[in-house]
Order: C-alpha cells, then sequence, then structure tokens
C-alpha cells in the first residue's frame, strides 16, 4: 500500500500557514492572463474561488447546473458561520476553534488543514463584512455572536436564519463583478460529465450544455472541482435535488482518490418522512436545540397510543416523558455532537419510543422555553403574578421572534402548529464529511485539479461541527487556493492556451456520448427516481446512522443488484441534444450507485468507529463511539480500479502534535 | 384527492405551446406540489410520454429555482410561499388547477414550464456588488458600527431569492422589486454606499436593455413576493436613481463598465 504525500508544511503549526505562503511560486501579473482555469461549482467555494482568481488576473470560466450560479445549494445553510473573532471576549481563540474542530472529526483530520482553516477563519468575516453581506447586529451597531451546536463559546456569526444565502449572494455578487468585467465566462446550466487529462495532467472538462443537450469541449491549465457534497446518494436528505457526485466521481475514475467516502454527518433535527411521495427532506435549524428539549414517552403503552393517534405529547405527564439526551449526557444534555444526537434518536425509536405514525420521530419541546422566557418577560414588563396563560403568551411571543420563520416553515410542512404542539423531528442526512483527497495545498492525487469546499475529504475529519462548512467553503475559495494554486501555475505561464482538439479529449468526449446513448437506449420498464429510491433504502438500511459488516456486505450485494437492474431496466425519456431532465438525473444515478458500494467498502474496511461512522461492534459499554487509534488512525484514501469493488486502499497516516487523542466525552 | 391539471406545454423555445390536461389521482394532502408533478412525471414515463419540465432545486424555498404561475398567481395560492412550499393540503379533491410559466418578454420559455431569467444575472452584472477584491488585510469587521435598524432593513432587501414572481405577477414585466432589493441592500450599509448612485443608475439602464417594462405603482409584486420584499425598496431605488441622474448631469461620466445587450 502507498503512502499519501499530504506536504504538510514542517515547523509548528501556528506558523506553518504564513511560512509556506512564503515560500510558494508566484506568477506574475502579465503572466496570469496567459492562463486559464475552469471551476465546476458557484456555492461558497466555486464562487469566492473564481471571483478571487479572476481579480488576480486570470481567466476563468465558471460552471453550474443550476440556471444561475446564486442558486448553489450553499444558498441553504441556515445557522451561521464560526470565526476566532473572539468579538463577546469569551476566550475564543484560533486555538480553541482549532481544538474543537478536530476534537468535534473525533480526531480524523489532518492537523495542519485544521489549523488553517481556524486561522483564517477570522479574515473570511471581515471580507464578507467588506463585500455588504448584512449579518445581525446588536444595539450598538457591532455583529452579533451566537453559540452554536454545543460550542462553549459564542463564535457564530450569523444571518437570521439565512446565512449561507447571505454569503452565497455576498460571494455571488463578487462572481458577477468579474463576468461584467469579462474575466470570468459564466456557463450556467452546464454539467461536467468529465475531466481531461493530457500527460497526466488536468486538462479540462467535457461539460454538457443542459439547455441544448450540446457535449462542449472546455480546456484550461488547472480545474478546481467545487461541486458540493453527495449526501443524495441517501435518495432523501437535505441537500438539493440536483446535488450529485458526478464531477467528483468522473474525477475519482480519472485517478482522483476519494477518501474517507463512508463519513456521512446525519443531522438530528429534520422534519420526519411523511410517506412514499417523499422527495427530500427539510432541515430545522440546529440553533433550534439551545431552546428546545428533545423527549419520547417514558412507557412503551404511550408510545404506542402516539403511534397509533390515540394520543398527543401534550398528553403525557411530565413525570412520563425521558429527556433521553439530558439524561444520558447531563453536561451537554440537549446540546451534544450531531452524531451523538442523531443516534440516541436512532436508539429510542428503535427500541419502540417513537412518535408518530411510523415510529420514527421524537418530540423537540419548547414548552420549558416558553415559561422560562414568558417569566423572563413578565419581570422585564413587571407584571406581577401573572397568570400561566399569560406567561405561555409572552413566553410563545419571544420564541417566535427567535425561531419564527422555522416555525412558520414546520407548520407549512407538517400542516400542525408547533406553539401548540411539541415538534416532531427525526436524523436525516445532511452533509458528507468524505470526498475526493486533497494535499496541504488543495491539490488532489490528479496533478493540476483541485478540490475545494465539501467536496473534498475536508478539514473535518469524521464529523464536521456546526457553522463550520461555510467557513471551509470560504477559507477554501478566498484565502487559500489563490495562494496554493499559483505554486503550480508558475510552471504553466509557457505552455500557451490549452487545445481541445487532441485525442484525450476526443476519448472523453466520446465516453461521454456513449453513456448517454446507454442512458437512453435502455429503454427499460421503471423511471429513474425507483433505483434512486431503491439505492436510498439501502444505504439508509446498511450504511447509516449505525452500522454492522454483515449489514454492509448485504448492503454492497444489494446496491450491486440494484446497479444491474437500472442498467437494463432503466427508462430514459426523450433525446440526448435537447432539455431533458430526465437524462440529467439519470447520469447522476448511474454515478450514485457506484459510489454507494464503495461508501460501504470504506465503511466496511473500518473497523473502528468515529464521528459519522458508528459500527455496532465497537462501542463502550454505554454505547459511545469506540476509536482505535492505533489501527486506524489514518485518511483511506481509494483509488479506481475498474469497479468500485476491486478498488485499492492507500493511506495516509494522521499524527497529532499538539492535542492528545482522547475518547470524546459530552457526558 | 383526484385533481385535474392544465398545464402549458411547449417543447421548445421557438415552439408553439398550449395547455394540455392531465388527470392525477391518489394525491395526498402531505405532498408538496412539486412532489405532486413529479407522480405525474413518473406515470408519464412509464406511459411512453414527455414528462413536464420545471425548475427546481432546494425545494425548501430559498434558491429561488421553482417558478410556477397556478391558478394566475405566481407560486400559487398562500402568500409568503414559494412554490416548493406550496403543499396539496390548501386544495381540495375535484379542482382544476392551472399551470404555466412566468410570462415577460424577459424570461423567454425554455420548454415547458422552464423560462430564461439570466437577464437577472445581468442586472446583478451591472453593479450588484460592492468593488472590493478579495483581500486578507482588510479593515476589521466592526472597525465601521452599523445601526442595528439600518442593517435589519439591508437585510430584508437581501433576502431575495431572485425567482422573479415579482416580473411575473406585474403587469408591465417591471423588475423594479428585485432590481430595488438589491440597491437597498447596498444603499443601507456603509459599505456599500460610496457607489450607490452609479448603481442605481447602471442597474436601472441594464433593466431596461433587458425589456423589462416600467413601474406604474400597482403593487402586485409586493403581494405576490414569496419574501415580502417592501414597495419601500422602490421608493429607495427611485431617490437613488433621481439623485444620481441629477449628479450625473453635473459630473464626470460614471466610471462603470456595462455588459453588453442580453
Ligand atoms: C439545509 C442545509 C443547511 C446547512 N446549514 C449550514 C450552516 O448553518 N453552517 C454551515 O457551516 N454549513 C451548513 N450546511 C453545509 C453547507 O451549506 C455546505 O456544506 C456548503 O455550503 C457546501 O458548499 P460548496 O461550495 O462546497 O458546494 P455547493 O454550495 O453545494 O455548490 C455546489 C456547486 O457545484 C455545482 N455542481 C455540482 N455538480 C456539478 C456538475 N457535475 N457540473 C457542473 N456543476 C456542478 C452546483 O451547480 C453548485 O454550483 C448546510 C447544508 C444544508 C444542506
Ligand atoms: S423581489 Fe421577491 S418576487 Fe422578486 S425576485 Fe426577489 S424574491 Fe422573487
Ligand atoms: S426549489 Fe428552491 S425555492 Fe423552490
Amino acid at each position: 500500500m502507498s503512502t499519501l504525500d499530504s506536504k504538510v508544511p514542517d515547523g509548528p503549526l501556528d506558523k506553518q500557514w504564513a511560512h509556506h505562503k512564503e515560500h510558494l511560486r508566484l506568477v506574475n501579473p502579465a503572466n496570469k492572463r496567459r492562463i486559464d482555469i475552469i471551476v465546476v461549482g458557484t456555492g461558497l467555494a466555486g464562487a469566492s474561488a473564481a471571483a478571487s482568481l479572476a481579480e488576480m488576473g486570470y481567466n476563468v470560466k465558471s460552471f453550474c447546473y443550476q440556471d444561475s450560479a446564486r442558486r448553489a445549494h450553499s444558498i441553504a445553510a441556515q445557522g451561521g458561520i464560526n470565526a476566532a473573532k473572539n468579538y463577546p471576549n469569551d476566550g475564543d481563540s484560533i486555538y480553541r476553534l482549532f481544538y474543537d474542530t478536530l476534537k468535534g472529526g473525533d480526531y480524523r483530520s489532518r492537523e495542519s488543514n485544521t489549523w488553517r482553516l481556524a486561522e483564517v477563519s477570522a479574515n473570511i468575516i471581515d471580507q464578507c463584512v467588506s463585500q455588504g453581506v448584512p449579518f445581525a447586529r446588536d444595539y450598538g451597531g457591532l455583529l452579533d455572536n451566537r453559540s452554536f451546536g454545543g460550542a462553549l463559546v459564542s463564535r457564530t456569526f450569523y444571518a437570521r436564519g439565512q446565512t449561507g444565502q447571505q454569503l452565497l449572494l455576498g460571494a455571488y455578487s463578487a462572481l458577477m463583478r468579474q463576468v461584467g468585467k469579462g474575466k470570468v465566462k459564466m456557463y450556467d446550466r452546464h454539467e461536467m460529465l468529465d475531466l481531461v487529462l493530457v500527460d497526466g495532467k488536468a486538462r479540462g472538462i467535457i461539460a454538457r450544455n443542459l439547455v441544448t443537450g450540446q457535449i462542449e469541449r472546455h480546456g484550461a491549465h488547472a480545474v478546481l472541482l467545487c461541486t458540493g457534497g453527495y449526501g443524495n446518494v441517501f435518495f432523501l436528505s437535505t441537500n438539493a435535488m440536483g446535488s450529485n457526485v458526478t464531477a467528483a466521481w468522473k474525477a475519482h475514475k480519472r485517478g482522483a482518490y476519494m477518501a474517507n467516502p463512508c463519513y456521512t454527518q446525519i443531522h438530528p433535527t429534520c422534519i420526519p418522512v411523511s410517506g412514499d411521495h417523499q422527495s427530500k427532506l427539510t432541515l430545522m435549524s440546529e440553533s433550534l436545540r439551545n431552546d428546545g428539549r428533545i423527549w419520547v414517552p417514558k412507557k412503551k403503552e404511550d408510545a404506542v397510543a402516539i403511534q397509533q393517534g390515540k394520543k398527543k405529547g401534550s398528553d403525557i405527564a411530565e413525570d412520563d416523558r425521558d429527556y433521553y439526551l439530558e439524561r444520558r449526557y447531563p453536561s451537554f444534555g440537549n446540546l451534544v455532537p450531531r452524531d451523538v444526537a442523531s443516534r440516541a434518536a436512532k436508539e429510542r425509536c428503535d427500541a419502540g419510543f417513537g412518535v408518530n405514525k411510523t415510529g420514527e420521530a421524537v418530540y423537540l419541546d419548547f414548552g420549558s422555553a416558553f415559561e422560562r422566557y414568558g417569566k423572563m418577560e413578565a419581570n422585564v414588563h413587571h407584571i406581577e403574578n401573572p397568570s400561566k396563560e399569560k406567561i405561555l403568551e409572552l413566553g410563545k411571543q419571544v420564541v417566535s421572534a427567535k425561531y419564527g420563520n422555522l416555525f412558520d416553515m414546520y407548520e407549512n410542512i407538517v400542516g400542525e402548529n408547533p406553539y401548540e404542539h411539541p415538534m416532531k423531528i427525526y436524523p436525516a442526512v445532511h452533509y458528507t464529511m468524505g470526498g475526493l483527497w486533497v494535499d496541504y495545498n488543495l491539490q488532489s492525487t490528479i496533478p493540476g485539479m483541485y478540490v475545494l469546499g465539501e467536496a473534498n475529504f475536508s478539514d473535518h475529519g469524521a464529523n464536521r461541527l456546526g457553522a463550520s462548512a461555510l467557513m471551509q467553503g470560504l477559507a477554501d475559495g478566498y484565502f487559500v487556493i489563490p495562494y496554493t494554486i499559483a505554486d503550480q501555475l508558475a510552471g504553466e505561464i509557457r505552455t500557451g492556451p490549452i487545445k481541445t482538439d487532441t485525442s484525450e479529449f476526443d476519448e472523453a468526449e466520446k465516453h461521454v456520448r456513449d453513456r448517454i446513448e446507454q442512458l437512453l437506449n435502455t429503454k427499460g420498464t421503471e423511471p429513474v427516481d425507483h433505483f434512486h429510491k431503491r439505492l436510498g433504502k439501502a444505504m439508509w438500511e446498511y450504511c447509516g446512522m449505525t452500522r454492522t459488516a454483515a449489514g454492509l456486505q448485504k448492503g454492497i450485494e444489494e446496491i450491486r443488484k440494484i446497479r444491474e437492474d437500472f442498467w437494463k431496466n432503466v427508462r430514459v425519456p426523450g433525446k440526448a441534444d435537447e432539455f431533458n431532465q430526465e437524462l440529467e438525473k439519470a447520469g447522476r444515478v448511474a454515478d450514485f450507485l457506484e459510489l454507494g458500494e464503495l461508501m460501504c467498502k470504506d465503511a466496511l474496511h473500518r473497523n473502528e468507529s468515529c464521528g459519522g461512522h458508528f459500527r455496532e461492534e465497537y462501542q463502550t459499554e454505554e454505547g459511545e463511539a469506540l476509536r482505535d487509534d492505533n489501527n486506524f488512525a489514518y485518511v483511506g484514501a481509494w483509488e479506481w480500479k475498474g469497479d468500485p469493488g476491486t478498488a485499492e486502499l492507500h493511506k495516509e497516516a494522521l499524527t497529532f502534535t499538539v492535542l492528545q487523542l482522547s475518547q470524546r466525552s459530552y457526558k | 384527492m383526484k385533481l385535474t391539471l392544465k398545464i402549458w406545454r411547449q417543447a421548445g423555445p421557438k415552439a408553439k405551446g398550449q395547455m394540455v390536461d392531465y388527470p392525477v389521482d391518489g394525491i395526498s394532502e402531505d405532498m408538496s406540489f412539486l412532489e405532486m408533478l413529479d407522480v405525474l412525471n413518473d406515470k408519464l414515463i412509464l406511459e411512453g410520454q414527455e414528462p413536464i419540465a420545471f425548475d427546481h432545486d432546494c425545494r425548501e424555498g430559498i434558491c429561488g429555482a421553482c417558478s410556477l404561475f397556478i391558478d394566475g398567481r405566481p407560486h400559487g395560492p398562500g402568500r409568503h410561499i414559494t412554490t416548493c412550499q406550496l403543499h396539496m393540503r390548501r386544495f381540495k379533491d375535484g379542482d382544476v388547477i392551472h399551470v404555466e410559466p412566468w410570462r415577460a418578454k424577459a424570461f423567454p420559455v425554455i420548454k415547458d414550464l422552464v423560462v430564461d431569467r439570466s437577464a437577472f444575472d445581468r442586472i446583478q452584472q451591472a453593479g450588484g456588488f460592492v468593488s472590493v477584491n478579495t483581500n486578507g488585510n482588510l479593515v476589521d469587521a466592526n472597525a465601521i458600527p452599523v445601526p442595528k435598524a439600518d442593517a435589519d432593513k439591508a437585510f430584508d432587501a437581501a433576502t431575495c431569492i431572485g425567482c422573479g414572481a415579482c416580473v411575473a405577477a406585474c403587469p408591465n414585466s417591471s423588475a423594479m422589486l428585485f432590481v430595488s432589493a438589491k440597491v437597498s441592500q447596498f444603499a443601507l450599509l456603509p459599505q456599500g454606499r460610496a457607489e450607490a448612485k452609479e448603481r442605481a443608475l447602471n442597474m436601472v439602464d441594464q433593466m431596461d436593455a433587458e425589456k423589462f417594462g416600467n413601474c406604474s405603482n400597482i403593487g402586485a409584486c409586493e403581494i405576490e413576493c414569496p419574501k415580502d420584499i417592501s414597495l419601500e425598496n422602490i421608493a429607495r431605488l427611485n431617490r437613488e436613481y433621481l439623485g444620481a441622474a441629477v449628479s450625473k448631469e453635473e459630473g464626470p461620466p460614471v466610471p462603470f463598465h456595462k455588459p453588453k445587450q442580453a
């Protein structure tokens, strides 16, 4: 097994990035004009990278599959973005943010990257504010912070419940400014369908114009993939309908290693599945856990009565409620990390205590918050001996001011008023920590191809902390890639424009066309969604919140069957050279059907539990994740060998110089 | 639920379109409107017919992709929601529902219910930004306090999702609400203030070049906007624009490049 060179600089952690930047090669301004860069994706990572590189003088081509760059799925992020600014003076620092991220990731991330992320985090806020991002402010006019996802300090910047939207629109405006200047050429409604390598280097892509169906060749001196996460392999997730692995997967098949694909984040607070028609799941911001208490009935008969619709949550007496997170984790309570909260919910529901008709839901109850805030308000307004009703009324007003939009969203989807009945929530697939392997410079195992944002295997190890993905996307795009990419491009100033009339482009284009033909010509009996749903069920069952060796083996067999069936029986209507949404979907699902198997394979080989990867065989007596640092403190990066089943494992050993590895404890 | 859908079908930008009837059955009230269309589409595919094309992505009311004109209203019945947030419990058994694309000269139909809204991007390119490069040495984010009231108003304006419902709602197909939201967001913040007037001029010029209609203060845009963007923003845009037009006559030309015509 080969080892991977992470290119981590020498020296103490806090000096590495500064030192590294000073020693990277540079490209002089006149030469930047001779260099073309393709950026696939316009989310936080892609838009910030494309805008920054264009400002520096490179020629950028930017791609996204949506009709506008502004609609990338970063737009949907709700809660906030972390930065070690220490504005509230509560003791935050680069070190603390680093520490929380590394520990939260269960010691499965690369120390130097995590440090750098924390180090550049403060710059991100400065940058966004100067772009006109309207973050929340306090009455003094300064930026407001909140504590998020159980962090012990308030380091999360936010824009009501729409932080992702505001950050993305900031990056999008920077991108549009460069499009207007002619430094970026925008290709929206375009989907990357293959990566083109020339002499082992990434030199371009094959893309399909989604309006006309035309297959296009685009050459460049470097290619950046900023294509987001692959949570949709589970069919149901909080991702957008079009979120996909296709660009990353094609690159994987061309030689980019896929790292830790099994690390999936399952978010504890989502609206439960309501039926077979369900097309996606909606996240309820994690900030709700700051005030909501999670519970299920203590008595089985109560749970059964609720499942049968004979009782409601409000019928259950206080003493008969099991606030299981508070019970199991007295010190963190409802604010334990996502992976821990999700598994605890599943444990209760599997034991038969779920609170909706499917038995897969738990309560998120604001009753105590109504009361607490109501009493505070009564005091503030000097209302003496307020009645119970008055307290409730005042409390609901406070909660509504804080979370009103989320409560409305819930009511709209579920059709039940969450001010009157406790919310029902259940975990759902949300984020993928795994992704294409990159070195410290964000370069993949294919020279000239870089991976940014959720698409890379990232700085989050086996579990990502809330409000850290937005931070990573913008760190990668604004503050890392503009420096690190120059080192390689310095060698390209005499290369000249990349020609696309070469045999390498011919081959890649043919490959793309053949696959499209194959999809259209199968003319089977089932629509694409049918297979996607089956894949999703298998993934959720065998490679979801908890996993076992036997289950994963079964999962692999099952996925292979579905894949075979797909290529025999899928029906894709329409033609190749037209606007054809079913064809788009079919291509994406075909790739998910391969990725799913690799995820199971990765989960099967990792004989330990860490972060979002929980193997039932490896747990402590109290049911907590049990890591095996002696044998698994490494990044597992898979090389494509013609089939997901035969992928070959490469390891990057993880070393920790600053922190002692310890068992995470949130008790 | 059993429903009859009357849906606009148009094979391509130049093809002639028409309304086509589709009966659907077994619709549950928990479904979203788009999930109901998913069900219909899977049925059409199995029957060997072309599924109905429509834009969508996030399905949670934030990306601005979905854009259906339902029973004469952009995003259908209900206020402050997008099409993807519309649920079938708003309809009743036996209803006949009309579904059309956004109608506006500046939003040509691509296929069925999908329209081309790239004019919005070009308006943004004309001035919807603060001219600041990526820079690791900027002033600290807290160096300039912003009164909370201004920050909140800027935020309210910034929540526009660029869906185009305002244009679809307007008898003149004006894009004033969209443009004014962006102009207001930046004009209200000290970081965007410096370029506020040029921004207003350039964005409005581009809007005109894209063949959006004039604003005649009807206010349908505000009523149909899923994000509750206020008409106040149009008033603010008008102030910025008039101020800019005056100072343009007095001073040197505005130092902005302009994107080309659509
Ligand atoms: C509902 C929700 C809430 C969240 N809340 C938070 C939060 O509060 N805080 C936080 O830190 N993180 C949050 N996250 C996570 C975070 O939003 C994402 O991880 C992050 O935004 C990803 O950014 P990105 O730039 O990597 O990818 P994305 O924003 O997903 O962008 C992907 C881009 O790639 C393009 N693309 C993909 N495939 C192709 C292809 N084949 N060809 C061409 N283009 C392609 C797409 O068009 C798009 O432009 C949340 C995520 C979700 C789903
Ligand atoms: S102003 Fe409202 S209706 Fe118009 S594009 Fe923005 S969100 Fe949509
Ligand atoms: S699909 Fe994103 S707003 Fe409707």
